[in-house]
């Protein structure tokens, strides 16, 4: 213990000259920083009360190394001494590590990694941590420039409502001007004179937590209306707040699953959209559309660790390279098996449908062979993950956001393109009437290998905004291509505004049962209500006009 | 099918090329003349499963290699049979055949999920054959023909539980089991649900929901799960299937859920897993296993540097970035367990090694574990790891010793015992 305290002393010395003051640790706190390198979790977990309470910045600083598991200890003639860890490298054969005092993180050189032992913070020190760096941290989140951070800052008080942090939240309210920090600060005073103020309090309070729509006060609200001690008109008020957060979730519930009807929606369409083109325009049935997905998929996944290994500093932008460089390697994918194959088999469905089906499983092998059986992981770009919060209690994810506009873009492109270019006019014409068109001069070879690649790109382009939502794997295209199968089939073959009009009622109607029925019965609901659409209606929302209607 | 006889005749050339039966087993006849010992590889090396079974299959692989270059067993070599039963349940049990009748196996190492191993039963306990299933399960089976070298419930589920209850683990009141509709879920949140309830929480604070396999859209899911915890001290159980993993985090992270809020304590995300997974929506979420990559034991730096080593010789897919996990570990004590009975008992028949597998010990990566005197399944430590942003676990939690595993649950089957010693496998507890 006195070597110990002595190698304290040691470190406290040579961080001296460039602190000012050499200020040695009191002795509870060189007890406590014995007791943290112990196995003792009771005595661990005193010790960072201990640390804590001397509410010296640089003990706070150690306890949040603490936390970050960056702190170590050393033997040092047969004690250990308490150390926080820098950057780790490798020198020779052996792993090395920055050391630096606890106290003041002053550098005392490098040192293996192996001849250090972990004082690891596990999940209970960790919240015995908390309170203590909160108290610090939340003071300087409150100025950070960031809206969110403030935000979290306001919620994780709000969570808490210690009376202490009361005027620190009154003051950063005072200054705040983002309307969805000062709801959330407006929250976390509420919640905190709930908990703490007197009747009079409570029950203003209790109103303005109605009036701010919280959730999160709901438990609060229902123990003072329960509570058979309180006021009658706290509990009026708390019974009236509670009505009015009821109804107002009831509204955001409705909002969220409007949105999330959309999205579902939205993520159909893209998949059905190639399909739609290439099933209804030439009358193939593509069974490799989910393995055309798959390689705009994998394409993404090829870009992302491309810029993560040569480009780290523009990473973010990885996703607006990759979107367009899925399309255009499932369009060659696309074109080579036109005119590869599908080309001599026209009007011969059956056997394009098994060629197809075969082009897929060697696709799907190959990229089990080239990038291994598990999945790959494609991390999102940061504008691509969390989400922005529309109104009290609905937050939108940025990746469905962008996936509904590029839905929206994609649909339009194709309308323009069909409807008001040549190309477009060349491939109508083909679908109507091939040999007429033919004669009348125009490539319908050439149409038919564009058209294909048309709806083999937007299969890559579905890929790769899908790796936003879930996984990149060899057999990621099954996982999609019954949806797909399903939103064309039940659109009409052949018609754009079938395919559309039958994934935004899919993905509606499954949203809507969803919350009822649960996950599952939802999909098995989908699936009956498809049936029964097209025992009525055999071709679709849509009749078909096409090459195989003729035949 | 005549593949046995085929396989027997190429082997020579079979061997020399990347053949998966004969990887890593030039030497297939000793120099001392001895006969082999012959043993099945039962793990689907396509389709869907293929991204859990594979690792399984290298890892037993391994073993063999590691014990046929240290001269075998009863100085006789290790032969894998190694098929292919391709995720189809039905295939399972007709791999099993041909490996029991027609390649005449002395053991099966195989099986993962619980409807397969449910396939092959019959037929291991119609033709007296030995399988190691090396899968954490939902228990409720006592077959006198397999070894089950992963957890039962009471070594995975109810701990887990346990923690999230302590004062240690956050003193959480509310439960959201949430899961893949099959069996193991399925039963996994009955246990749970039985043993909540027992631990007085009320019914209101327990959700229980089911997804379908595969699927991606947790939109409502989470919604669901964000009003569930506005109230604070909410956690997720989750026995979601790996592959709708990535879509629910994600998910999850993206409505501003984090795991201060409500974290995730999930049975079925282990380091394999993870592998393909962008972690940043993972980490601070927890998962309980009896075993972790980063178990700080001598045994398990040499396993896992062993495994890495081996996938970079045997040209495996990840090579030196291959990750070992819980499932991985037992399939490789199981190996070794195997190996130490048919020592003991002198011979590979399956009743005499039936017999010495009961009280076998063995210094396993994850730390030492011991086969049941009689119920079949396997004393383990239970660990609860918190999930790190390079795809490791950083053990939070240790149970004290080994758990003895009881595979019917005292909450769900409290009248029900295992024993082949004392009884005929499951018995009635007497009151």
């Amino acid at each position: 213990m006195r070597r110990f305290a002595l190698a304290l002393i040691v470190a406290a010395w040579l961080a001296a000259p460039a602190v000012g003051h050499a200020a040695a640790p009191a002795a509870d706190v060189e007890r406590a920083l014995a007791d943290l390198a112990g196995a003792d979790v009771e005595r661990r977990e005193a010790a960072v009360a201990v640390i804590g309470k001397t509410g010296d910045p640089k003990w706070l600083a150690f306890l949040a190394a603490l936390r970050d598991g960056s702190v170590y200890a050393r033997k040092k003639g047969g004690q250990l001494e308490i150390l926080v860890g820098g950057s780790k490298s490798t020198q020779g054969d052996k792993d090395v590590i920055e050391i630096k005092s606890a106290y003041d993180g002053a550098p005392l050189g490098t040192m293996p990694v192996a001849d250090l032992i972990e004082v690891s913070a596990d999940r209970r020190l960790r919240i015995a941590i908390k309170p203590f760096l909160d108290a610090d941290e939340t003071r300087g989140q409150f100025a950070d420039p960031d809206a969110n951070v403030r935000r979290g800052a306001a919620i994780k008080l709000a969570n808490q409502a210690d009376a202490g942090a009361a005027p620190t939240v009154e003051a950063a309210l005072a200054k705040e001007k983002d309307p969805w920090v000062r709801q959330a600060l407006a929250e976390a005073l509420a919640l905190i004179r709930l908990a703490h103020g007197d009747a009079a309090a409570r029950a203003a309070a209790a109103t303005t937590l109605g009036g701010l729509h919280s959730l999160s006060a709901v438990p609060a609200l229902k123990r003072l209306e329960g509570d058979a001690g309180a006021s009658p008109a706290e509990r009026e008020a708390a019974s009236t707040a509670i009505k009015k957060i009821e109804r107002w979730t009831l509204l955001t519930t409705t909002v969220e699953t409007a949105f999330q009807g959309a999205s579902l929606a939205s993520i159909l369409l893209l998949m059905a959209l190639g399909l739609a083109i290439v099933f209804g325009l030439m009358g193939v049935i593509n069974m490799a559309h989910g393995e055309l997905m798959a390689l705009g998929a994998y394409t993404t996944y090829v870009v992302q660790n491309w810029f993560r290994a040569s480009w780290p500093q523009a990473f973010e932008a990885y996703f607006l390279v990759a979107l367009p460089l899925s399309f255009l390697v499932a369009a060659t994918a696309g074109v080579v098996l036109e005119r590869g194959v599908i080309r001599h088999l026209y009007g011969r469905p059956l056997e394009t449908l098994l060629l197809t089906w075969g082009a897929s499983l060697i696709i799907q092998q190959g990229l089990r062979l080239q990038f291994g059986a598990a999945n790959v992981d494609v991390s999102s770009p940061g504008w691509l993950s969390g989400g922005v919060p529309v109104m009290v209690g609905v937050t939108l994810p940025y990746n469905r956001v962008f996936i509904i506009g590029l839905a929206t873009v994609c649909v339009a492109a194709m309308y323009w393109l069909l409807f008001r270019s040549s190309a477009g006019l060349r491939i109508r014409a083909v679908t109507q009437n091939r040999a007429m068109s033919a004669c009348l001069g125009v490539r319908a070879s050439m149409v038919d290998a564009t058209t294909f690649a048309l709806g083999a790109g937007l299969a890559g382009l579905a890929g790769c905004a899908l790796t936003q939502i879930g996984n990149v794997g060899p057999s990621l295209g099954q996982n999609y291509i019954v949806d797909s199968f399903m939103v064309v089939v039940t659109g009409g073959v052949g018609k754009l505004a079938g395919t559309i009009l039958a994934a935004a009622g899919i993905g509606a109607l499954n949203k809507g049962i969803e919350p009822a029925l649960g996950a599952v019965f939802a999909k098995v609901a989908i699936l009956i209500a498809v049936m029964l659409f097209l025992q009525r209606r055999p071709a679709g929302l849509f009749a078909t006009r096409g090459r195989n209607a003729e035949a | 099918m005549a593949a046995y006889s085929r396989r027997d005749f190429l082997k020579g050339s079979l061997a020399a090329g990347a053949g998966v039966a004969a990887l890593g087993f030039p030497n297939i006849i000793t120099a001392q003349g001895k006969e082999p010992i012959k043993f099945g590889v039962l793990h689907s090396l396509s389709g869907t499963m293929a991204i859990s079974e594979v690792s399984l299959r290298d890892v037993v692989l391994m073993a063999a290699e590691e014990i046929n270059a240290k001269g075998g067993v009863l100085g006789r070599k290790l032969q894998p049979v190694v098929v292919d039963p391709a995720s189809n349940w039905d295939l399972f049990a007709e791999k099993a055949k041909q490996l029991l009748l027609q390649d005449k196996v002395a053991v099966v190492f195989g099986c993962w999920t619980s409807v397969s191993r449910k396939s092959v039963l019959p037929v291991f306990e119609n033709n007296n054959g030995l399988l190691f299933y090396p899968v954490q399960y939902e228990g409720e089976e006592c077959s006198k023909n397999v070894f089950y070298t992963g957890a039962t419930p009471n070594q995975q589920l109810i701990p887990a539980a346990e923690y999230m209850m302590s004062k240690e683990g956050g003193s959480y009141k509310k439960f959201y089991l949430l899961g893949t509709d099959y069996v193991f879920p399925r039963t996994a949140n009955k246990i749970l649900r039985a043993f909540l309830l027992a631990k007085g929480v009320p019914k209101e604070n327990i959700e229980e929901e089911y997804t379908p396999f595969n699927h991606q859209d947790y939109q409502t899911i989470v919604g669901k799960i964000k009003r569930f915890a506005s109230g604070g001290s909410a956690t997720v159980l989750s026995t979601i299937n790996g592959d709708s993993n990535v879509p629910f985090y994600k998910e999850f992270g993206n409505q501003g859920l984090r795991s201060e809020n409500a974290p995730i304590m999930a049975f079925s995300v282990a380091e394999d897993e993870l592998r393909g997974m962008d972690t940043s929506a993972l980490v601070g979420h927890l998962a309980a296993w009896n075993y972790y990559q980063s178990v700080d034991a001598p045994q398990n730096k040499k396993f896992v540097n062993a495994f890495k080593e081996y996938a970079v010789k045997a040209k495996l897919p990840g090579g030196a970035k291959r990750v070992t996990d819980d499932p991985m570990e037992a399939a490789y004590f199981g190996v070794y367990i195997w190996k130490q009975a048919v020592e003991k008992a002198k011979s590979t028949d399956v009743d005499a090694v039936r017999k010495a597998v009961y009280g076998q010990e063995f210094l396993a990566p994850g730390g030492k574990i011991k086969m049941d005197e009689a119920n079949h399944h396997t004393y383990k430590p239970v660990l609860i790891g918190e999930i790190l942003k390079d795809g490791q676990f950083k053990v939070v939690s240790r149970s004290k010793g080994l758990v003895r595993a009881e595979p019917w649950s005292a909450y769900t089957s409290p009248d029900k015992g295992c024993d082949w010693v004392k009884e005929k496998g499951t018995y009635q507890k007497k009151a």
